[in-house]
């Protein structure tokens, strides 16, 4: 499924790149989407973002709500005008077929408190399961986005459900020779939420957090905006792993997002002023 | 006559925006043929997830000619005046009339305008409505939008339709020229749809699958949705706003019924309902005894070929994903008690200079065990002895059992109920921390609820939790189980107390904090459970723990510190006490507003309110309702009136420092406030003053009359029975009718007019038993 995605993308001219290596809560924080978004230079690209949402995490229970999963992203800089028809094209690339399942375009606007960004789209239902975000980036880092970039986020386990005819995320069949998806990464599932709800020593998660703030704050100043994105990212981890952990109450919530969407934004706007370009 | 054909074609626009779009579209238009003079027949105008389209019927194919006239100035004016006409007018010196104007010869210009033709004027129509559409949120797009001044819609706007007759309306904006093709179904149907008229576009599009009525596509899901269900053995639970948001979401509805695992059914069914429509828009169903049935109708935009099949197959599966998720959330909150659920309130904030959320739970368990503790929330109503107007005459001094809707409340003592009442006070917002009521806030209390039931509390503290958000708005159920009432009652009044104590007042249009709603709320609780009280002495118990909270301390001293500045004296008013008028006077605003709706006078609510000793609401509200009843009677009209002319002498022979506007401030501060005292300053007459002359008849009469209806009306208020009091002043209407044909008031003797207007005055005063007749208009 992927190399089918990442050949019919690459058809479509863009950039095959490979997952960020940091632990993030969607593919939207690989730079390769957020900083690239900025700017007037044309930016077509394809990769797959595993991601980390620990409040998400079910103990393996759920049958497609998990705490680590893998998204495939697709930024499009400007947007195409058939990028709706390139999208459902991608689907039946997949084996979607778009007259024997309800594919339809729900309104989602979209926002990231911690990257000060917002869009318009849509979730894209495939019987009724959102498979896909589907973005026009309005602003990002606070900054208008000039052009707009269309963003496709396809969730790949879902998608892989539907193809299959699978019920559970666990019953996906691997490698087409008897491993399916529960075999990798049912045990992950289990250990990591009780990791990040029962167990992880938020006195050093709350430390990471300062630390991350300190180090993003360092870079800022000597001008380097993509170590400082990278430690932003990381104190957005770091911020979920606390809520998953509950010791942040709703009045701090703000607070901390506030903290993380400032790093965002100071990222970004070093990256803005390093190109040369103006709000 | 002509007909045009707009269709703005789009990417998907959010169903909820689809309504107003279509109204707005048929708004702009008008405008825009108003503008140009122009008026359609008829307009008409639909909308799918993908387009927005109007039909004018009837519309002339060209503007009417017109000619205008200006006058200019005066021929012999100086050339800059006669240019400066010339250039409004947009004309040459030779192209001017002269005529002459009484005696004068005046420049005029004759504009002629000839008729233009429809088309153009709706080629730069389309664009303008386009660039003013009002949408909620707009957005830029592709290649355009290197800057932030490209064209906005709400998602890309991919192609325009425009014919006129049949011809196309040439015009462009930003790119995109209107023609005569549109696009059919997503997947049913491929290639563009030429469209040759108003005509043919409903069917030229429903043979590409698409019901461009939106009228058309509700009611397919209507019928659709109920069908599915009955053919199943269900009950559809019907949802009109789900049937308009399927419509919006759909161009080709096809309705189909699903199934989920009935083992999900431990769920509470509003958890269940709302997951299934909120998330999936889904119609819930109901078995035959009315009890949720696991099965559910959703409607999907195609007609598949296999019948639906794998789009049930497919929707089952993220439904049960869904109620699994309701279910760990469900257990997931029942492995804490609400107690400890409570202890996160410490670390929410309620407001930021309000404390903690559970700064206000401790305030208001104080407040609800105060309220049981004096008795006014009792297990037992007090029943109301008057009861005109409000329904209740069958409770009056009944021995027999009330029919009291909540029979587990009887034989409550006032210190169990307020026990409980402080208990499910302390609960009530423990829910606001569980998992369920962060995935659903509307939840807020019902989860509060059931996990209590769940733990076993008193069934009345479960009920309270549930309960105590209640009435939420206008026509919402009144909470009547003493428990509930107490919390309820204690939250409201918390609330208002507080937001009052840091003046953050309703204004104009904002109250974001339902301050309003809450008001009405405290008194619908107050009528509806007939709950005997001051109203004064409810909101100082409410604001006393609220003055204790450090910023209003901090706004306390300040407020104290400045006005003893200003004043330069120990203060008339204290801070609490101050925040406390100020609340009361809204009470009584809100309570105007919401009885007007009832159809209550507020000019008789301010008549009985401005007696100052009024304020047990259910006491105020029967007198209003009796006056409202009597002066509504020719016998009440005709008192009114003998008042006013009464009233009207006495200012004018003795003003009174009360009433007279330019009477002295020092004066009217030593009267003091209270108008049942006399109301005049006239010597006060002794009975044997009054007799010492030969009294006139009809004097007689009046004075008789007084002496018999003045004891039965002060009998009857203090009994409650405002009809009995009115019908007792009632009998005073002939003789003051008689006093004012016979007997003249301002007599040559000053001891009878004294006498005679002490008469009056006290015919004044004893209408004023009963009400303020002052205040009443008309």
């Amino acid at each position: 499924m992927i190399l089918t995605l990442h050949s019919f993308w690459s058809r479509h001219g863009c950039l095959i790149l490979q997952p960020y290596d940091m632990p993030m809560g969607a593919g939207t924080f690989h730079t390769a989407t957020t900083l690239r978004a900025l700017g007037p230079d044309p930016w077509n690209a394809a990769f797959v973002q595993p991601c980390r949402r620990p409040t998400d995490g079910r103990y393996g229970e759920n049958p497609n709500r998990l705490q680590h999963y893998y998204q495939y992203q697709v930024i499009l800089k400007p947007s195409p005008g058939d990028i709706q028809q390139l999208y459902l094209d991608s689907l039946t690339a997949i084996g979607v077929d778009p007259l024997l399942h309800d594919i339809r375009f729900v309104e989602d606007d979209w926002e990231s408190p911690t990257l000060g960004a917002w869009g318009l789209g849509w979730e894209v239902w495939c019987d009724g399961m959102e498979v896909t975000q589907f973005t026009y980036f309005q602003q990002m880092g606070g900054f208008d986005c000039k052009p707009v970039a269309g963003e496709l986020t396809y969730g790949l386990e879902r998608l892989a459900m539907y193809i299959q005819g699978k019920d559970s995320v666990y019953d996906l069949d691997f490698n087409g020779n008897g491993v399916t998806y529960g075999d990798v990464f049912l045990e992950n599932e289990k250990q990591m939420s009780a990791w990040n709800f029962e167990v992880a020593n938020t006195e050093s998660l709350f430390d990471a957090f300062r630390k991350a703030v300190a180090e993003c704050e360092n870079c800022l100043e000597a001008k380097l905006p993509i170590p400082a994105y990278e430690q932003a990212i990381q104190a957005s981890h770091v911020f979920n792993l606390l809520q998953a952990r509950g010791v942040i109450s709703v009045a701090e919530r703000q607070a901390y997002m506030g903290r993380v969407r400032e790093l965002a934004k100071g990222s970004c706007e070093a990256w803005m002023e390093k190109n040369g370009w103006v709000a | 006559m002509t007909d045009f054909l707009l269709e703005l074609l789009s990417e998907e626009i959010p169903a909820r925006m689809q309504g107003k779009a279509r109204a707005d579209l048929e708004k702009l238009f008008a405008e825009q043929l108003a503008a140009a003079g122009l008026k359609a027949e008829s307009l008409q105008t639909f909308s799918t997830p993908r387009r927005l389209a109007l039909i004018a019927r009837g519309l002339p194919e060209t503007t009417q000619a017109v000619s205008e006239e200006l006058k200019g100035p005066p021929a012999e004016a100086p050339d800059a005046a006669v240019e400066g006409f010339l250039r409004k007018a947009g004309l040459t010196r030779d192209a001017l009339e002269t005529r002459d104007v009484k005696g004068r010869a005046t420049l005029f210009a004759v504009i002629n305008k000839p008729g233009r033709a429809t088309a153009d004027v709706l080629a730069d129509a389309i664009p303008a409505i386009i660039r003013a559409f009002p949408w909620p949120k707009s957005m830029r797009w592709g290649t355009a939008s290197q800057t932030t001044e490209s064209l906005r819609w709400v998602r890309p706007l991919q192609g325009i339709i425009a014919l006129l007759g049949g011809y196309v309306v040439p015009c462009e904006i930003d790119g995109l020229v209107a023609g005569n093709s549109t696009v059919g179904h997503r997947f049913h149907h491929t290639g563009p749809v030429t469209i040759s008229g108003v005509e043919d576009y409903a069917s030229a599009l429903r043979a590409a699958h698409v019901i461009v009525d939106h009228d058309e596509r509700a009611s397919i899901i209507r019928d659709g949705a109920m069908k599915a269900a009955r053919d199943a053995g269900f009950v559809l639970v019907e949802d009109e706003g789900l049937v308009i948001e399927n419509a919006g979401l759909t161009e080709w509805p096809v309705p189909l019924l699903g199934r989920y695992d009935p083992a999900f059914l431990e769920v509470p069914p509003e958890v269940i309902q709302l997951t299934t429509r909120i998330n999936q828009k889904y119609f819930v169903v109901r078995d035959a005894a009315g009890a949720l049935a696991p099965a559910f109708v959703c409607t999907a935009n195609i007609s598949a070929h296999d019948g639906g099949k794998a789009i049930v197959a497919g929707n089952e599966k993220v439904l049960a994903a869904r109620l699994s998720d309701a279910r760990f959330f469900w257990e997931l909150d029942q492995k804490k008690t609400l107690e400890q659920h409570a202890e996160k309130l410490k670390s929410i904030v309620f407001h930021e200079k309000l404390g903690t959320v559970a700064d206000k739970v401790e305030r208001v368990a104080k407040l609800a065990r105060w309220l049981c503790e004096e008795g006014i929330v009792t297990a037992k109503p007090l029943p109301f002895r008057g009861g005109v107007g409000v329904g209740n005459e069958s409770r009056v001094v009944s021995d027999a059992p009330t029919p009291y809707p909540s029979p587990e409340g009887e034989g409550l003592d006032r210190a169990h109920l307020a026990t409980l009442a402080e208990q499910a006070a302390r609960l009530c917002k423990a829910d606001l921390v569980t998992e369920m009521v962060g995935e659903f806030p509307e939840l807020q209390g019902l989860m509060g609820g059931y996990y209590a039931a769940k733990e076993g509390l008193d069934p009345q503290v479960a009920a309270a939790i549930r309960d105590h958000y209640k009435p939420v708005g206008q026509g919402d159920d009144v909470p009547t189980d003493p428990v509930t009432v107490a919390v309820s009652l204690a939250d409201k009044l918390d609330s208002l107390a507080c937001f009052f104590s840091i003046n953050e007042l309703p204004t104009g249009s904002k109250d974001p904090f339902a301050l309003r709603r809450s008001a009405i709320a405290v008194s619908n609780l107050i009528f509806s459970n007939q709950l005997r009280c001051s109203v004064h002495s409810m909101i100082a118990a409410a604001v006393a723990p609220a003055m204790k909270i450090p910023a209003v301390a901090t706004l306390a001293r300040e407020f104290e510190a400045a006005a003893s500045q200003f004043a330069g004296r120990p203060l008339a008013m204290t801070y609490d006490q101050n925040v406390a008028v100020t609340l009361v006077a809204f009470f009584i605003d809100r309570l105007k507003v919401q009885q007007r709706e009832a159809g209550v006078r507020h000019d008789l609510i301010d008549a009985v309110f401005a007696l100052g000793g009024e304020d047990d609401l259910v006491r105020l509200l029967a007198r209003v309702h009796a006056l409202q009843a009597f002066v509504e009677t020719d016998e009440g009209g005709n008192l009114l009136a003998g008042y006013k002319r009464a009233a009207n002498i006495l200012k004018k022979e003795m003003p009174s420092p009360l009433e007279g506007r330019g009477g002295s401030r020092e004066a009217a501060e030593g009267e003091g406030q209270s108008p049942t005292s006399e109301h005049s300053p006239l010597p006060t007459l002794s009975p044997e003053g009054e007799r010492a002359f030969e009294h006139e008849p009809a004097e007689a009469a009046l004075i008789a009359a007084l002496d018999d209806a003045e004891p039965r009306a002060i009998a009857a208020i203090e009994a409650e029975d405002f009809e009995g009091a009115m019908a007792a002043l009632a009998v005073l209407r002939a003789p003051i009718d008689a006093f004012f044909d016979d007997v003249t008031v301002n007599d040559a003797d000053p001891a009878k007019r004294a006498a005679r207007l002490g008469l009056l005055a006290r015919f004044r005063s004893a209408v004023h038993r009963v009400a303020d007749f002052s205040k009443i208009e008309g």
